[in-house]
């Protein structure tokens, strides 16, 4: 595991953009070569306006991705689990997930994969714990009653199929499952602790996030961080280096 | 004609790197059209799974909603008031030169005239949708004859009537078959006027109070009746007054109906207006402010001696003065310019001040829904402005129909 520790939630967003971008450089897709970015689902699929508005406004319409490079899990459909198995089989037909970016949520779960969810699950319908539904009442003015209480999620053993895992965490009041999830063992009580069987994850926190864990951990992870920047340097990006072999100019892009 | 069923076909053309005017603010988006209508772009992704066909970049500029004048009395030696065998010539000429100012949907403006003219031209001016050909023509504004003699500014003597022996008949025999009109200016202290309100707005048409010595309760009840409009604030009535505050009055009264806003239109050319006063109406009533450009016919032509309906107007710079007298006889400030001059004497946002020339003149006329704004579903006739809010483009249903010409390299 790599764990980045970045001082504010603008300099971890931050640092978390410029990677995700460095790894699709690196690989170098093309119209033969797709690469495969995973997103859990934000919202519950029950009111799927809201959540097409959300990835709408907040991903695709500042991107110039095609509709039918995006599979976003239908919680309407007529047969939930069939939506579910369509989804795994469409992963398996796109070559697998390249990089899964995820968060947690304050009991550790990983897409809604709740306290005690198999780490081996896949994608399915899941119920909410009560946590999940408090936080999720925001988005339906504050009404308990209208927040939906089950959920289409990737399972994490879904998640584990990727190549590679980013998880993203913010804030004090995540620290506690930050601090169970790398700092203890491998628990489906917390199921962002499987990550610990991944061979390549990164995640990337706040210093309020590290609240919980051990002074030598927080210190350890610092002292590699003139490592990891590295990992963040700015790369010719794609259409610069299509420009680059029809001319000679040399300007790497400005952060 | 646009809309229907094929559009769903129609090439999709995404105007990028720009800032739209959307609820009032000026947003990082993109503008999405179809059909020459402007298009939701998450339903495009998410149920036609399209993207565009066509990008254009805008270099950063702005795109607000094209602008709507209702009270242009001719231009560029055009005079709506004249009576000629070609008045549509006329009219599309106008049409097609204002595109330059961003205008996109105008009234044709007849000041008072003998029946004779109104009989003759208002049959040759149409209701026609904008295009390359020119801005589109939403109906004709009528600004008399039934004004008040005190008031009547630059419109002739002669001409003015009442129409206190037949209400409406005495409009319908003085106009004609009103089919194209869109807005009539009269003076409510005339007698039977609340028949004429009442009559003119179930036919549809605006009434507006203007060229009048109305105090504040004639201007009100005008307004019971269904006067929504009042025409160039300030100018041709009584002076605002602290026990009797007149029709100026009306932009904080508290007899207006519930559900109605009262709208009024004012010339911002730096001229018609001191100021200060466009500060006061601004400040007391923002919502209901719109931008008219009053434009006489000399507008795009040179200093010199002009016509205006039955009489002469001398110009000299930004001012046009009835020939031989001190009294005001219309403006000859283009739309932008009055914008900008609006905007930097009031020291407003630049979303209302591009509000006031395009939102509220299409709320004042019912149009909200398809005009003076880039709502999804509005018919896509916009500008395209660069900071300093000078016309860089226009488009008219989605289509080009006018742009600057760029500087050399």
């Amino acid at each position: 595991m790599k764990l980045i520790i970045l001082e504010n939630y603008s300099q971890a967003s931050e640092w978390a953009a410029k990677y995700i971008r460095n790894r699709i450089i690196q690989f170098n897709p093309g119209p033969d070569k797709y690469f495969t970015l995973g997103l859990p689902t934000g919202l519950p699929q029950e009111h799927p306006e809201s959540y097409h508005s959300f990835m709408w406004n907040n991903f695709f319409k500042h991107i110039d991705i095609h509709p039918e490079n995006t599979h976003i899990l239908d919680g309407n459909a007529a047969d939930l689990q069939a939506e579910c198995d369509a989804f795994e089989e469409k992963i398996q037909a796109a070559g697998g997930i390249e990089l899964f970016v995820g968060g947690i949520g304050p009991d550790g779960h990983i897409a809604f994969n709740e306290p005690g969810s198999s780490l081996v699950s896949r994608t399915r319908v899941k119920t909410l714990a009560m946590d999940t539904i408090l936080a999720n009442a925001r988005f339906f003015d504050g009404d308990l009653a209208k927040v939906p209480t089950m959920a289409l999620t990737v399972g994490v053993g879904t998640v584990m199929d990727a190549r590679e895992v980013m998880i993203l965490i913010t804030g004090a009041h995540k620290a506690f499952a930050l601090y169970k999830a790398i700092e203890e063992g491998v628990n489906h009580m917390w199921t962002v602790s499987a990550f610990q069987q991944h061979p390549r994850t990164v995640f990337v926190c706040d210093e309020d996030a590290t609240l919980e864990l051990k002074v030598k951990t927080v210190k350890y992870f610092k002292g590699l961080m003139l490592v990891h920047n590295k990992l963040v340097d700015p790369l010719y990006s794609i259409k610069e280096k299509e420009i680059q072999k029809s001319q000679s100019a040399k300007k790497p892009y400005s952060d | 004609m646009r809309g229907g069923q094929c559009t769903a076909w129609a090439p999709v053309l995404q105007f990028t790197n720009c800032r739209i005017l959307r609820g009032g603010v000026l947003l990082r988006e993109d503008l999405w059209v179809r059909g020459g209508r402007i298009l939701d772009p998450e339903k495009l992704f998410f149920e036609e799974r399209r993207v565009a066909d066509k990008q254009r970049d805008c270099g950063g500029c702005i795109l607000a909603p094209g602008f709507i004048d209702v009270q242009i009395n001719g231009g560029f030696g055009v005079d709506f008031s004249k009576a000629t065998e070609d008045v549509g010539s006329g009219v599309a000429l106008v049409a097609r030169r204002i595109l330059s100012h961003g205008v996109t949907s105008f009234c044709p403006t007849l000041i008072t005239s003998p029946p004779e003219v109104y009989h003759k031209v208002l049959p040759q001016i149409s209701v026609k949708s904008g295009g390359p050909h020119g801005a589109g023509v939403l109906g004709v504004h009528l600004e008399g004859p039934f004004i008040s003699h005190e008031k009547r500014g630059a419109h002739p003597e002669a001409y003015l009537r009442s129409f206190e022996a037949n209400a409406f008949h005495d409009v319908l025999a003085t106009y004609g078959p009103l089919d194209n009109v869109r807005i009539v200016t009269l003076a409510p202290e005339l007698g039977r006027s609340h028949e004429v309100i009442r009559a003119l707005t179930a036919q549809g048409i605006c009434v507006s109070l203007g060229h009048s010595v109305a105090d504040l309760k004639v201007a009100e009840e005008a307004v019971q009746s269904g006067a929504t409009f009042i025409t160039h604030l300030f100018n041709a009535m009584l002076p605002f007054h602290h026990r009797d505050p007149g029709i100026v009055g009306l932009l904080t009264s508290d007899q207006v109906p519930p559900g109605r806003c009262i709208f009024y239109g004012m010339i911002a050319d730096g001229i018609h207006t001191n100021p200060a006063a466009l500060r006061i109406a601004h400040r007391a009533h923002p919502q209901g402010l719109v931008l008219v450009t009053d434009a006489v016919p000399a507008l795009g032509l040179g200093n010199g001696r002009h016509t205006l309906g039955q009489q002469e107007v001398e110009v000299d710079g930004l001012t046009a003065y009835v020939a031989g007298t001190k009294t005001l006889s219309g403006s000859i400030a283009p739309m932008d310019v009055c914008i900008r001059h609006f905007l930097q004497a009031t020291g407003c946002s630049v979303e209302l001040a591009l509000e006031a020339a395009s939102l509220h003149p299409a709320q004042l006329l019912g149009l909200e829904k398809t005009k003076g704004s880039l709502d999804f579903g509005s018919d896509a006739d916009f500008v395209v402005l660069d900071d300093t809010l000078h016309v860089q483009a226009t488009y008219i249903s989605g289509e080009l129909v006018w742009q600057a010409e760029k500087a050399g390299p």
